[in-house]
């Protein structure tokens, strides 16, 4: 009954959704606004439909309903609960119904917002977003149903369809294959959900940008529509990316958070094509320019959020996380193909109504420096498509298949990330338009003076990476620029309101979310960076094997093995935990549990380390294997990560900074800059 | 401050950032250029490091291969890792998937192996017929040092898990 509700509903919204596109083309060529009013209902329901699906589907998890074939194969008996929900996207078919009602949630939510400025606009937002969401609901519908249930024939064999063949009867297996034990972690829980809302939630501006190209309404409008849309979904997108890093830094136990695996990179492609998308509609809406730009980057978010969801959807690159080999990669090649070609024939076509309004005029000018940083983040995009593709071009051309590891992309994009470290400290600065040397160097002498100290600092204590040293440097500097900043700015509303310091300072970032937002995300930023140079730069391992009560050293630490014990759980795992003690000098510090989780269902095990975690660094260490009985000898491998913290603290502050940045403000100030802005407004 | 009237495009004003822009991406050009250069891997199957087995000595290569059970050795004090691994085809959607080629090349003793040394953690995931991808390089005897590991099992699941370990 519940697969028949839940599939029932499945097919519904596949069928209403294709009636709303039609009604919407047919109501907007015809001018009948009745049929668009229709289209724009039909869209409203497709969340609620899809929710009946989706707890269908979590309903047949949770009452363990093994007759289901996904339910079968990613839970079983002893999982607990709030799992078998989460085993909603621990598998494909059910991940795809997830991704499609994530979807038709920005579907419906959109449908409800005032439409009476941009009515043009309506009928061509919902066939876009309907038009990618049907692609999604046919994958599931055809060729990854997670409804289908198995059914045993006569003669014994077992057939997996979505309704009883005849003559036979119902296969329920006894229990089920379980969640792959990697995923059961709370970073893994919510880091799929958050990447995807990231996905989906760009399909809205890109939704508004083609209704603008369609109906030649090319002015900044779509965007001002969009812009609150663009920030959420770049928040959900990096919060996503974040906490993949995380789960990989506290589960997969290689003492790193992220191998540059084309997967990660088909998650980080889309950021890298969102982040300059942010920044230059900006310039776009305060000078009318870079609009072709703009128009370009958003259709390729969209499209290599597309590209991801196929990645980690298909099997075509080898990867830690290349899931199923499946039939559908073909499809999504073809969705790419005609959404992006059509994108781009309607783009040329409005190509010469979208002509910029003004001209560059100066290097030192923000539009240029905008326009500079839009450029670093493009060429990291290409450097890390070029690194995902090049096995594929390779092979095509050579017949040889070659493949580039991590130290392609660290050298490649390295330079890059460091130039625009550098540009966030002197953009922010700068004056639309034009500025001059003389009039940017008194803004930034102070902060550069002050950040002169790090370098030296560090030279005397004897560090000796040039690489960590300049970005230590510009970490200092641009986190001078940037309070600096907040100093000025409050002091000058300090001085002109008589408001106290630090209510000028709140007002000031209450009155200019976005600016003041981003800044806090650019000081997320400097601590990312420092974390990130300490872990890529510092870190040392070391590994051994050891009987009770030996010792291994590594850095400042010293660990003594002092006890191993192996028991099972209620929930059918074999444990083998070590205590290990760490010292720092004579000092105890703490206790660390390095531990070896044996799944008897999956067969497998999983490796869970200890970890000391401070600002200055963090001791890590890994129980590779042990000998049980005899000797009670164990290998450990350790880390030492310095610094590494300051990544994990600099995510909250960027995570903060954006929520700054998307929070709803009260007036909206459409205002464009037509004069150059004066020294005493821009702070 | 500044006038409001807009400043004429001139041509040389142009060309100053027509060649700013194209210096970045020239230099985007170069980074890519010279980073592919230094960082190529050969993805090789176990059958052509057999062929031309000397052309590959010392250069950086890929192989993936099946994991033979039985030669899985493991020194918990020097924690050296040693294992065969036999030849799978390039391409196994052709054969019928990984888990059915996997179980193919472990079952035919005619193919092809290579022995591979790996210095590190013994990965959960190492055993019979799982599919290792070891990176490394190959020295004239023929044998591999691996300094990454990477391993799948598609028999265990649906979803091919797959783990990574490198030193």
């Amino acid at each position: 009954m519940t697969v028949n509700i839940g599939y029932g509903a499945l097919v519904l919204t596949f069928i209403v959704s294709l009636y709303a596109i039609g009604a919407a083309i047919y109501g907007e060529r015809n001018k009948k606004p009745r049929w668009v009013d229709s289209a724009r209902n039909a869209m409203v329901l497709i969340f609620p439909l899809l929710t009946i699906s989706a707890g269908a589907l979590i309903l047949l998890l949770v009452n363990n309903d093994f007759q289901v074939e996904y339910v079968a194969s990613v839970t079983s008996r002893s999982m607990p609960t709030y799992l078998r929900v989460t085993a909603l996207w621990g598998g494909q078919p059910g991940s795809l119904l997830f991704w499609s009602w994530l979807m038709a949630g920005f579907a419906s939510a959109v449908t409800l917002r005032k439409w009476d400025r941009d009515r043009e606009f309506l009928p061509w937002v919902i066939v876009v977003t309907l038009a990618t969401l049907v692609f999604f609901l046919l994958l599931v519908v055809f060729y990854e149903n997670p409804f289908v249930r198995m059914w045993q024939t006569p003669v014994g064999s077992v057939l997996t369809q979505i309704f009883q063949p005849t003559g036979s009867i119902p296969y329920v297996p006894g229990d089920g294959r379980g969640l792959n034990p990697l995923l059961r972690h709370p970073g893994m829980i919510i880091h799929p959900p958050l990447l995807y809302l990231g996905f989906v939630a760009f399909v809205i501006p890109f939704a508004f940008a083609i209704a603008a190209l369609i109906t030649g309404r090319t002015d900044d409008r779509w965007i001002r529509i969009t812009r609150r849309w663009t920030l959420w979904a770049w928040l959900f997108l990096s919060l996503g990316l974040i906490l993949g890093g995380r789960w990989a830094y506290d589960v997969l136990g290689w003492g790193g958070y992220w191998a540059w695996d084309p997967v990660e990179i088909s998650a980080l492609l889309p950021w890298l094509a969102a982040t300059p998308f942010l920044h230059s509609v900006m310039i776009q809406e305060k000078r009318g320019m870079l609009k072709h730009w703009n128009m370009l980057l958003i259709i390729f978010t969209y499209d290599l959020m597309i590209f991801g969801t196929f990645l980690t959807r298909s099997g075509v690159l080898s990867s830690v996380h290349s899931f199923a080999q499946s039939a559908i990669g073909p499809l999504f090649f073809a969705f790419i193909g005609v959404t992006l070609i059509v994108s781009l024939y309607l783009l040329s076509r409005r190509w010469d109504e979208l002509k910029a309004e003004a001209q560059f005029t100066s290097w030192l000018s923000r539009e240029s420096l905008f326009m500079i940083n839009n450029l670093l983040f493009v060429g990291i995009l290409v450097v890390c498509f070029w690194g995902m593709i090049f096995p594929l071009i390779s092979e095509i051309f050579t017949g040889q298949k070659v493949t580039v590891g991590p130290v392609f992309y660290e050298n490649a994009t390295g330079p890059l990330w460091l130039a625009l470290l550098f540009l966030m400290g002197v953009a922010p600065l700068s004056a639309w338009r034009a500025s001059t040397a003389k009039s940017l160097g008194r803004n930034l002498w102070k902060p550069a003076v002050i950040s002169f100290l790090v370098p030296i600092i560090l030279l005397l204590t004897g560090m000796i990476s040039m690489a960590a040293i300049l970005t230590f440097w510009m970490g200092a500097f641009v986190f001078s620029v940037t309070l600096y900043e907040f100093y000025k700015g409050a002091m000058a509303r300090h001085k002109r309101a008589g408001e106290n310091f630090f209510v000028a300072l709140w007002t000031l970032m209450g009155r200019n979310r976005r600016r003041y937002g981003g800044y806090i995300i650019h000081l997320g930023v400097i601590f990312m960076a420092v974390g990130i140079i300490g872990l890529e730069v510092f870190q040392t391992e070391t590994q051994g094997s050891l009987a009770l009560g030996e010792s291994l050293e590594l850095g400042p630490y010293t660990m003594v093995y002092t006890s191993l014990s192996e028991f099972d759980t209620d929930d059918n795992r074999n444990v083998a935990r070590a205590v290990v003690e760490v010292y720092e000098g004579d000092e105890f510090l703490t206790e660390l549990y390095p531990r070896k989780d044996f799944f008897y269902e999956s067969q497998q095990p999983m490796t869970i380390p200890g970890v000391r975690s401070t600002m200055e660094d963090d001791f890590y260490v890994i129980m590779a294997d042990w000998k049980p009985i005899t000797t009670k000898n164990a290998t450990f491998k350790v880390y030492h990560n310095p610094l590494v913290n300051w990544l994990w603290v600099g995510s909250i502050i960027f995570i903060l900074g954006t929520f700054v940045a998307a929070w709803p403000e009260k007036e909206d100030s459409p205002k464009r800059a037509k004069k150059s802005v004066s020294a005493s407004e821009k702070v | 401050m500044e006038t409001a009237t807009e400043m004429e495009p001139t041509s040389p004003g142009r060309s100053k950032f027509l060649i700013g822009g194209l210096l970045i991406v020239a230099a985007v050009v170069f980074l890519i250029w010279n980073s592919t250069q230094s960082s190529i891997q050969y993805y090789l199957t176990v059958d052509e490091l057999h062929e031309r087995g000397g052309d590959w000595i010392g250069k950086d290569v890929r192989v993936a291969g099946a994991v033979i059970g039985d030669s899985i050795n493991y020194d918990s004090e020097t924690l050296e890792l040693s294992f065969k691994i036999v030849h799978i085809p390039a391409d196994v959607e052709k054969e019928g998937g990984l888990a059915k080629a996997l179980h193919e090349a472990v079952t035919d003793p005619s193919r092809h192996f290579l022995n591979v040394v790996y210095v590190g953690a013994l990965p959960d995931l190492m055993q019979h017929e799982a599919q290792a991808i070891v990176t490394g390089q190959v020295d004239d005897l023929g044998n591999f040092t691996a300094d990454e590991l990477l391993l799948k099992c598609p028999t265990r699941y649906e979803e091919a898990v797959s783990e990574e370990a490198s030193t």
